[in-house]
């Protein structure tokens, strides 16, 4: 056979930094149609800060509605009269605030901010490349990302409204427009989503070919920085599940559109079908919207400890089994939709399986912590938020894993306060703490850490303060996407617990004005960044910040795992991965040793 | 030169011995049988639960006809398999030969498809329940227009780009050395056949 074939985007014709070259692309290249893996991390960032903001705004007016309902929102008027005459939220608009809410934080915000921004902001620094896979694959993945968020922010202006039929969209409420009353918002829905799916896919595609194929010489598989391992897995899980979604979208749209009836019952369709083929992508779903979270949180806490991580091996391999059961245990969604009870039985073992993987990185992050030498920073304070939330969310789940607790706290506020443990106190947390680790890179700045740490503090208490009284109210029996608790009498009396929720939450959305400031105003005037600001030892630390177009001036040598701090006998408490073991003393051949 | 010897010749990094397009090009196609997958469980859901709206194939299906569809289909696998072992040899004149035959049995399928939408139209099959007016019931209509029209779309998605790989061989842009991009156009060709066996065992035969 005659030798490999030479592509584009083949590791060996990488186009690698030129030192002292000026890089003359023009603004258009190097901004906005950009194929720098590091621009279009950015450009993520910015869409999805965004997006953060919109949803942020919808939970406001959820929040204004159960807190004081019925009051008129000061200046509310300008929602129009179909959504808000005289300020007062209409119970259709507030179907509509709820559905969005989910949907514009799942999709728009949280999901791109972890695999859109942190994937194309670490995964080629991470691993030694000059750029992704496929650069030109990886752009149209950001500009198929933008309509589509510009579809969803549409459908609010359209007559009758956005969706109102919940993120998940259960039919036959979503199939049949009679039922839900929204016409064109429902189809807008499914078309906005089916779009974003093509960039999520574009972008697995080029995260999995990059880190299997683009390593530089030395970066074996585990000596990949954890959140390389979470993205890695976390793509895997976006290939294999979003064509599922776009599936089940497409049979959803046909229903609305050309008078199919694939999940309306009139005509032999069947509604459960949805449930199935929706939480089939929703579960693993919720494994995307947390993986990257606990890889980045892996990073910093070892950072800030300035520790090796504890039990790196087992920290991937809890990785790939949380993935491995995320795709079995779809039907604990759906034990009160009509099931088999033998086969609810299996879905809550299987479920409940999972705590041992996700147990496991607790520990793990305990042990990391545990005699260390802990540095008290931004990003470090953010990731200790992560694991103590995230271990309060991960126990709840297995309050509504067990079916007979379950029957009773179904659809309650008690999984509203679950789902914001872990999306909130656990992703947006470890997201807080990647972007203060990160920023300094990608920016050149550093974030002001006073403003930093008043954040944190503000955000981590008021967060508490909304949605740890909300497990009490779900035990109440408040049901979740409820217009006014008060039409029922026994949830009346719990009307103060609404209210001080909502002032927490009026606080916890004023506090983001905080980051918000903090971000823009260091973009222009924060502290020059060094190039390795946090003595971290992955790869982009050794390149200026920003790293140049390219990033890399040749290949790097990698010789060392990435957690390599306070090692004995070494002169400095971190160890870069690609320093020649020559310049790290002379008891390099015993540590090697060690760690073999 | 040997293949591993030109492997770490060429790139002395980490990684699979895959150039990228084709891992690209595997990857990409495993999100696409979870995207069949979908379809397929849902047809396979709805016809459990309601086999009284599925009529006879025969009946209102032309058996026939599509049978000789995707005769033609598989045949032009191997004329793309042609088109690849002709250009792993150097030879341009074969690797434009049999790409040009490709498309045209690429192309002839779609046409027959979609000479088979119109016809099956007049007869009453279509997928809207309301004004279904074929024997069986509307899901029939519904699953078999889904299945068979996303395929068709992957079809003409190959087509389109078998022409632009054509294009490019007529430029004699690929070489013994460089033969990825039609490698990985091979690739998605068979797997857009390999779906059709599937679908036109379980819409037509079954």
């Amino acid at each position: 056979m005659s030798t490999m074939p030479v592509e584009v985007g083949h590791p060996s014709v990488q186009h690698w930094a030129e030192p002292g070259h000026a890089d003359d692309r023009s603004f258009i290249r190097k901004y906005v149609f950009s194929t720098d893996h590091k621009v279009i991390g950015c450009q993520f960032l910015i869409l999805s800060l965004t997006f953060l903001l919109v949803g942020g705004l919808l939970a406001m007016l959820i929040r204004w509605q159960l807190g004081w309902p019925g009051l008129a929102i000061p200046g509310g008027s300008i929602l129009g009269e179909a959504k808000a005459p005289g300020g007062i939220i209409l119970p259709e608009f507030y179907n509509s605030l709820v559905t969005m809410h989910g949907t514009f934080m799942i999709f728009f915000a949280i999901m791109p901010l972890l695999v859109g921004v942190f994937g194309n902001w670490l995964i080629p620094l991470h691993v030694g490349a000059a750029d992704m896979a496929f650069p030109r694959l990886n752009m149209a993945s950001f500009w198929t990302a933008v309509p589509a968020g510009l579809i969803m922010l549409a459908s609010f202006f359209v007559t009758g409204g956005a969706s109102s039929a919940g993120w998940t969209a259960y039919a036959p409420l979503s199939a049949s427009p009679e039922l839900s009353g929204v016409y064109m918002g429902q189809k807008l829905w499914c078309i906005s989503l089916i779009v974003l799916g093509f960039s999520s896919l574009m972008g697995a595609v080029n995260y999995i070919t990059t880190i299997v194929n683009m390593r530089a010489p030395g970066m074996k598989w585990m000596r990949l920085p954890l959140p390389i391992w979470a993205l890695f897995i976390t793509a895997i899980l976006v290939l294999l599940a979003i064509p599922v979604l776009t599936g089940a979208l497409i049979l959803l749209l046909f229903d609305q559109t050309i008078g199919t009836s694939f999940f309306l019952p009139a005509d032999g369709g069947q509604p459960l079908m949805w449930q199935h083929l929706f939480w089939y992508f929703g579960h693993p779903e919720v494994y995307i919207l947390i993986l990257p979270a606990m890889g980045i949180t892996s990073e910093v806490l070892s950072n800030g400890a300035r520790k090796p991580i504890f039990g790196y091996k087992f920290m991937v391999y809890a990785l790939v089994s949380i993935a491995f059961l995320g795709w079995i245990v779809w039907g604990h969604h759906m034990f009160q939709s009509g099931m088999n009870p033998f086969l609810g039985a299996t879905f809550m073992t299987s479920t409940m399986i999972i705590a041992v993987p996700s147990a496991i990185k607790v520990f793990n992050w305990l042990g990391t912590l545990w005699r260390g030498d802990i540095h008290f920073h931004t990003p470090m304070l953010n990731a200790l938020a992560f694991v103590a939330m995230f271990v309060i969310g991960g126990l709840s789940g297995v309050f509504m894993a067990s079916t007979p607790v379950d029957i009773y706290i179904h659809d309650t506020y008690f999984i509203v306060a679950h789902i914001h443990y872990v999306l909130f106190g656990g992703s947006l947390f470890a997201i807080f703490a990647g972007i203060y680790f990160w920023f300094p890179k990608f920016f050149g700045r550093m974030l002001n850490p006073t403003l930093g740490k008043i954040h944190f503090v503000l955000t981590f208490v008021f967060y508490n303060l909304v949605f740890f009284p909300m497990h009490n109210l779900g035990l109440n029996g408040m049901m979740r996407r409820l217009y006014d608790p008060n039409q029922y009498e026994f949830l009346a009396p719990h009307q103060p617990m609404n209210t001080f929720i909502s002032v927490s939450a009026l606080l916890l959305g004023t506090a983001q004005l905080i980051f918000m400031f903090n971000f823009l105003w260091s973009l222009r005037a924060g502290k020059k960044a060094p190039p390795n600001p946090w003595n971290a030892n992955s790869l982009e630390w050794s390149l200026p910040s920003p790293p140049p177009h390219g990033n890399f001036p040749a290949m790097p040598t990698v010789y060392r795992g990435p957690y390599e701090y306070s090692v004995p006998g070494h002169h400095r408490d971190y160890w870069p991965q690609d320093e020649p073991p020559a310049e790290g003393g002379h008891r390099t051949a015993e540590r090697e040793e060690v760690h073999a | 030169m040997s293949e591993a010897a030109a492997m770490s010749a060429s790139r002395p990094m980490e990684g699979m011995r895959v150039y990228n397009l084709k891992l690209g090009m595997w990857v990409f196609l495993l999100s696409e049988v979870m995207f069949f997958s979908s379809l397929i469980g849902a047809y396979i859901i709805l016809r459990f639960a309601h086999p009284e709206q599925w009529a006879e194939p025969n009946a209102v299906l032309n058996v026939p006809l599509t049978g000789f569809n995707t005769f033609m289909l598989i045949c032009s696998s191997v004329t793309m398999v042609k088109a690849f072992a002709a250009i792993e040899h150097g030879d341009q004149a074969g690797l434009r030969k049999w790409l040009i035959a490709t498309i045209i049995l690429g192309a002839s399928f779609v046409g027959i498809q979609v000479y088979e939408y119109i016809k099956l139209g007049h007869e009453g099959f279509v997928p809207a329940a309301a004004a279904y007016a074929a024997e069986g019931g509307p899901l029939y209509g519904s699953t078999f227009y889904t299945m068979t029209g996303f395929h068709g779309a992957h079809v003409t998605i190959g087509v389109l780009a078998l022409i632009f790989t054509a294009i490019r061989a007529f430029q004699g842009k690929y070489s013994a050395e460089d033969y990825g991009g039609v490698e990985i156009m091979g690739l998605y060709w068979h797997f857009v056949d390999l779906v059709w066996i599937i679908l036109f065992t379980i819409v037509y035969l079954i």
